[in-house]
Order: C-alpha cells, then sequence, then structure tokens
C-alpha cells in the first residue's frame, strides 16, 4: 500500500518539529528516514502512524493508498509499529504477546482459536523463535526480543509497517544478521515499510530509497546509490560518511594551500572541495596536477579495506584515506611515513550551500 | 526490585569487595532486635502467665469476636475503596501534568504526618449530624458518625498513602510505549489499560491494598473519636485492647494483640510470596 504525505507540518508548542513535508513512497518499498537527532525524523514516523498529530494549520493530508488516514484514529489504521526499545508485554508470553493483535479484535471479526493459533505458530517460525512461544520476553536476548516484536506487529497483515529505529538497541553484530533478515522479509512479504535511523549505514544498505532529513525538512530522497554519488547539497554529503576537506585560494586554475597545491578548472577565488576517504590515493612521487605533501600518522586496518591517517602543515583536519590491503602491502606503510596524497575525484558546494549548514551541525557530524 | 541476596556466612575467609558488610548488618540486626523484636518478645512473655484455655477464652469472646468482625469489615472495605482511589490518584499523578500537581502530590502524604487524633476529631466534627457534612447526609437517612461507615472511612483516611505511593513508582517505570504498543495493534483504551496496563500494576494494587488493609487493622486514635464504641456493634478490636489495659489485665490485652499480629503478619507475607513469584516472572525467571 503506497504511502502519500501532503503538506504535514507539526509543532511541540512554539518548536517547530516538522516543516510541511511532502512525500510519496510506492507500494512495497523499504524506505529509510535518516538524520541526526532532533532532525524530526521520528515525529514524522509517528505521524504516520497517528501515534501524534500534524499540525491543523496548514492543513496536511495522509493517504495510504486511496485511503484518507489523516483522522483515522492510530487503532484503525492498520499500521504495524515496532519500537526502539521493543515495548513487548512483559506479562505475557512470547505467544501471548504475538496473538495479542489477533485475540482484541471485535468479537464478529475475530479468527477462531484454531486460526489464531496457527497464525501464530507460522509467525513464530518465521522469525525463527517457535520454540520460544512460551518463554517470558525477560528470557530472550535483545535481538529476539525485537523478532518477537516485529511478529506482533505483522501478525494483524498491517497495510504498512512502520519500525522506530529497531536495531538502535542492539550490538552491531545482531543489528547486522537482523537487518539482512529485513531486508529477505520484506522482499518476501512485500509490505511497504518505513523506518527511522541515524545511522547512515544502515539506511544504505536496508533501504531502496532514503530520506534524507535535518531540522524538521527534508533534505533529499533518493535511492542510496544516488545520495551517495549525487547528495544534492553539503549536508547530505557530510551526513552519508567520513569527509575530507580541502580548502585554499585558486589562482590561474590551480588551488594553492600552504606548500600544497591542486590543478582545478575553476575561477578564481576563496574555494573548498570536499573529498571521500576513498577518493584519495596515495603515492610516492606527487603528480602534475597534485602535489599534496602528507604524513601517516595511524594505521588501523578495519575489515576489507586500511583506513590511514593523514596530518600535515597545510591541513587544519588531519585527513582520512581508505586504501586496499594490497595497495597498502605494496606501498609498504608505516607511521611517519612521507607521501604524497593524490585525489582521484572531488566535490564542491558552493557558498549557499555552505551557509545553509549551521556550524552546530557541523559539530553534530563529526 | 531484583535484590540479589548478599552471599552468607559471617566468617568467611573471602575477602569482601563491597566494605562495611559486618558493621551495617550488625548495625541493622541490632537496630531491629530493639525496636521490632523486643517488644514481639515482651508481647508473648505477657502471654506466657495464661493457660491455652485462657487465652482462647479471652480472644473467643463475644465482645471481642463482635469486634473483630468491625475491624475486619470496615478495613475491607476502606481497603477496596482505597484500592480503587489509590489508583485514580496514582494515574492522574503520574500520567497528566495540570496546575497543582506537585501540590496534591505532597497532600497524598497528609495522612502519614498529621497525628491520628487530630484526623479522628476533625472527622467526627465533620460527619457528626449537626457538622457540616452529616448535617448534609442526615437528611438522606445516612448516618456516618457512630456507624461502621464512620470506622471504615477514617481508615480509608489514614491508609490512602499506601496505595498511591506504590503504584505510582510502578506506573512511572511503565513506558507508554507499552500503551501505544497495545493501541497500534488495535486494541481499544478500555482493553489497552485492562490487558496490558492492569496486570502490570496488580501487583502494586495488591500490595498497597493489603498494606491500607492491615495498617486499618491496627489503628486506633483516628476511629474511636468517630466510632460511637458502641459494645457488639461499633467497637474495634485496638479498643478492645486499650479496654483491657485500663483493666489492668495485661495479659488479656496481649492476648488480643496477639491475634491482630498474627493476622497481620500472616497476611503481610502471603502478599509477598505472591508478589515474588509474579517478579520473578517479569525478570525471567531471576528472581
Amino acid at each position: 500500500m503506497s504511502i502519500r504525505l501532503h503538506n504535514v507540518a507539526k509543532h511541540f508548542g512554539r518548536t517547530c518539529a516538522l516543516e510541511p513535508v511532502n512525500l510519496d513512497i510506492r507500494d512495497g518499498e523499504l524506505v529509510g528516514l535518516l538524520g541526526p537527532s532532533g532532525s524530526g525524523k521520528t515525529t514524522l514516523l509517528r505521524i504516520i502512524a497517528g501515534l501524534e498529530n500534524a499540525d491543523r494549520e496548514p492543513a496536511g493530508r495522509i493517504l495510504f493508498g486511496e485511503r484518507d488516514v489523516t483522522h483515522v484514529h492510530v487503532r484503525d489504521r492498520r499500521i504495524g509499529f515496532v519500537f526502539q526499545h521493543y515495548a513487548l508485554f512483559r506479562h505475557m508470553t512470547v505467544y501471548d504477546n504475538v496473538a495479542f493483535g489477533l485475540t482484541v479484535m471485535p468479537r464478529k471479526h475475530r479468527p477462531t482459536s484454531g486460526e489464531i493459533r496457527a497464525r501464530v505458530h507460522r509467525l513464530l517460525e518465521m522469525v525463527q523463535l517457535e520454540n520460544f512461544a512460551k518463554r517470558y520476553p525477560a528470557q530472550l536476548s535483545g535481538g529476539q526480543q525485537q523478532r518477537v516484536s516485529l511478529a506482533r506487529a505483522l501478525a494483524l497483515r498491517p497495510d504498512v509497517l512502520l519500525l522506530d529505529e529497531p536495531f538502535g538497541a542492539l550490538d552491531a553484530k545482531v543489528r547486522q544478521d537482523l537487518r539482512r533478515w529485513l531486508r529477505h522479509l520484506h522482499d518476501e512479504l512485500n509490505f511497504t515499510s518505513v523506518f527511522v535511523t541515524h545511522d547512515q549505514e544502515e539506511a544504505l544498505e536496508l533501504s531502496d530509497r532514503v530520506v534524507v532529513m535535518s531540522n524538521g525538512r527534508i533534505e533529499q530522497i533518493d535511492t542510496p546509490d544516488a545520495l551517495y554519488r549525487a547528495p544534492a547539497n553539503r549536508f547530505v554529503f557530510e551526513f552519508l560518511g567520513d569527509v575530507n576537506h580541502l580548502e585554499g585560494e585558486v589562482r590561474g586554475g590551480t588551488l594553492t594551500c600552504g606548500d600544497a597545491h591542486l590543478s582545478v578548472a575553476l575561477p578564481d577565488g576563496p574555494e573548498e572541495l570536499l573529498l571521500r576517504p576513498h577518493e584519495v590515493k596515495l603515492a610516492t612521487a606527487p603528480t602534475r596536477e597534485a602535489h599534496l605533501p602528507v604524513t601517516v600518522t595511524a594505521i588501523s586496518p578495519v575489515g576489507a579495506e586500511v583506513r590511514v591517517e593523514l596530518a600535515a602543515d597545510w591541513l587544519s583536519e588531519p585527513w582520512l584515506a581508505t586504501v586496499r590491503h594490497a595497495d597498502f602491502e605494496q606501498l609498504n606503510l608505516t607511521r611517519g611515513q612521507r607521501l604524497f596524497a593524490v585525489p582521484r575525484r572531488w566535490h564542491r558546494f558552493p557558498d549557499p550551500a555552505r551557509q545553509a549548514l549551521a556550524p552546530e551541525t557541523a559539530a553534530a557530524l563529526s | 526490585m531484583s535484590t540479589r541476596a548478599l552471599p552468607f556466612g559471617l566468617g568467611s575467609t573471602q575477602k569482601r569487595v563491597l566494605p562495611g558488610f559486618g558493621l551495617s548488618l550488625g548495625i541493622s540486626l541490632m537496630f531491629i532486635s530493639l525496636v521490632l523484636l523486643l517488644p514481639m518478645t515482651g508481647l508473648f512473655g505477657q502471654l506466657a502467665g495464661l493457660s491455652l484455655a485462657e487465652y482462647w477464652a479471652i480472644i473467643t469472646d463475644g465482645r471481642v469476636v463482635a469486634s473483630y468482625t468491625v475491624t475486619i469489615g470496615a478495613a475491607a472495605v476502606a481497603a477496596v475503596v482505597n484500592g480503587a482511589f489509590g489508583l485514580l490518584l496514582a494515574w492522574v499523578l503520574v500520567r497528566y501534568t495540570f496546575p497543582g500537581k506537585r501540590l496534591l502530590d505532597a497532600l497524598m502524604d497528609l495522612p502519614f504526618a498529621l497525628p491520628t487524633a487530630v484526623a479522628g476529631i476533625t472527622l467526627a466534627t465533620l460527619y457528626a449530624s449537626n457538622g457540616w457534612m452529616g448535617r448534609l447526609l442526615e437528611p438522606l437517612g445516612l448516618q456516618v458518625a457512630y456507624t461502621w461507615v464512620g470506622i471504615a472511612l477514617a481508615m480509608a483516611f489514614t491508609s490512602i498513602p499506601f496505595v498511591v505511593r506504590t503504584v505510582q513508582p510502578v506506573l512511572e517505570d511503565l513506558p507508554v510505549e507499552v500503551d501505544e504498543a497495545a493501541l497500534t495493534l488495535g486494541a481499544s483504551d478500555g482493553t489497552a489499560f485492562r490487558r496490558v496496563i492492569l496486570p502490570h500494576l496488580w501487583p502494586a494494587i495488591v500490595t498497597g491494598t493489603g498494606l491500607a488493609f492491615v495498617r486499618s487493622l491496627g489503628e486506633f486514635g483516628a476511629i474511636i473519636f468517630i466510632a460511637g464504641n458502641m459494645p457488639y456493634e461499633t467497637e474495634i478490636t485496638a479498643l478492645m485492647i486499650f479496654v483491657k489495659l485500663q483493666e489492668f489485665d495485661y495479659a488479656g490485652a496481649s492476648a488480643i494483640a496477639s491475634v491482630v499480629l498474627f493476622v497481620s503478619l500472616a497476611l503481610l507475607l502471603a502478599i509477598n510470596i505472591w508478589q515474588g513469584r509474579f517478579i520473578k516472572r517479569l525478570h525471567g525467571g531471576r528472581g
């Protein structure tokens, strides 16, 4: 079922939590709402769920398919909601938790107890907890509890599934597994889902499309791929990963910064270039276009790549470069080694975007 | 709420990391002995002068038995009424914000702070047939002062904080999300309350009500002024003890007091065991 938001805004007292927002989510899509804390992403999700009412002025509209649910109570919206801290009913067994939605239905719509039992067992099988039906939530691990809460949310076959930082309270490994598992489940059952996260990796890995938010505004809506390659503004670029800054003065097609210089096809004037860590190549000698001398200050092999920290007089903040293990061995990198950085490519966001980025946002990103 | 018992054995050679165990436990036990156990031993010492038959005769005396009925009946009514209103008060204090909330919260403790005799006199004047409330209720045929209704009223007044103060923290601990989860699953407000919130509060409500009941069994000061103290009708057990004491019948007074003590202890123990079992379930079998 598709979700359409038109002109939906929210104030808490005088503070604006959400500026008027328009959003179209297609049927069967898995969409991530990504942003730092206070960006309005959870408020937006709770408005979709009906746990929060949007402002009356301006009058926004929320549609599930063709059904206008703007004034429909949360219990009648046919949504499934997964909470960050699971919100399981602790005095009920796993079975009773999952069955809850079915057992509270009005008697004339309620399935027979045999049907309920069959359905709950199917759901528990799906979340791989069929042997835990008689346990209480406190006897399960965090990951298992979150799977129970997912099964509970899916028991009523909701039109849309909404997840509020579903993996936020879990440790890294479990989070990875659950993320993949949710993706599979989504592809299999093909429901429309929206989830909130502040973890860019999670958003990029899990979503069909990502909605990047900051300060109660939607900054960009795009596929993870497009988002990473063509960020709409500097905020999105900086929020989606580590960033290296190169500030200097352009004169005659060369950007100079201390004893470093780089050939660029830009007009004269002050300039700031941004580079991703993987866009920085390391070499033992400068090239014709780039003369950026750096010193290796730290080396940490993380997963498939080696992260190298670089410092130099002309840099206010150290750079970060990621190098493949093969290149790492070939260069024979050691701490204190002097090398030359060669940008593969760079990005720039001209002034208006730069001013849009408030200093406190920048601090929150680092 | 999950108290993990410290490993016992004072003379154990194993060095404890938390300091002061011996000293603090020693002082605690001494305090308990002086304040709690010694007077109780004294009570049983008084009983030693009675034969079993004499003891039985005292505690089954017709006037005393009538006082049990009055006391237990009134205490039960007071406890149940307090259970319902205490839950409501706790709910209002936790779930909503409104001007004067802090004041209302502080007022809850007033019955603890107020001397019970003051409460008793106030209630008696208020509900006597020429008092403010009594004057309004009399024409309706409702007599509060000098009946068991008055006794129950005085009991309810002195024991309301027990329910409010036991339910309040439990309700504060219950995240709003649990409520919201029930609503997203299609539960009506009533169903959500009955099936999700109430089961969580149930142990606290029972404990609070139980404490209120036990407190009411022993209440004296607040009740005697409003009870009227008519033999066989509005005499409470605590008054019977007092009467025996005035007759210098210490053994008789102790005998009746021991009945109140046993009933109270048994009730408290039962509540504790039952509540422990429930809490165990919430914490996944780890007590």
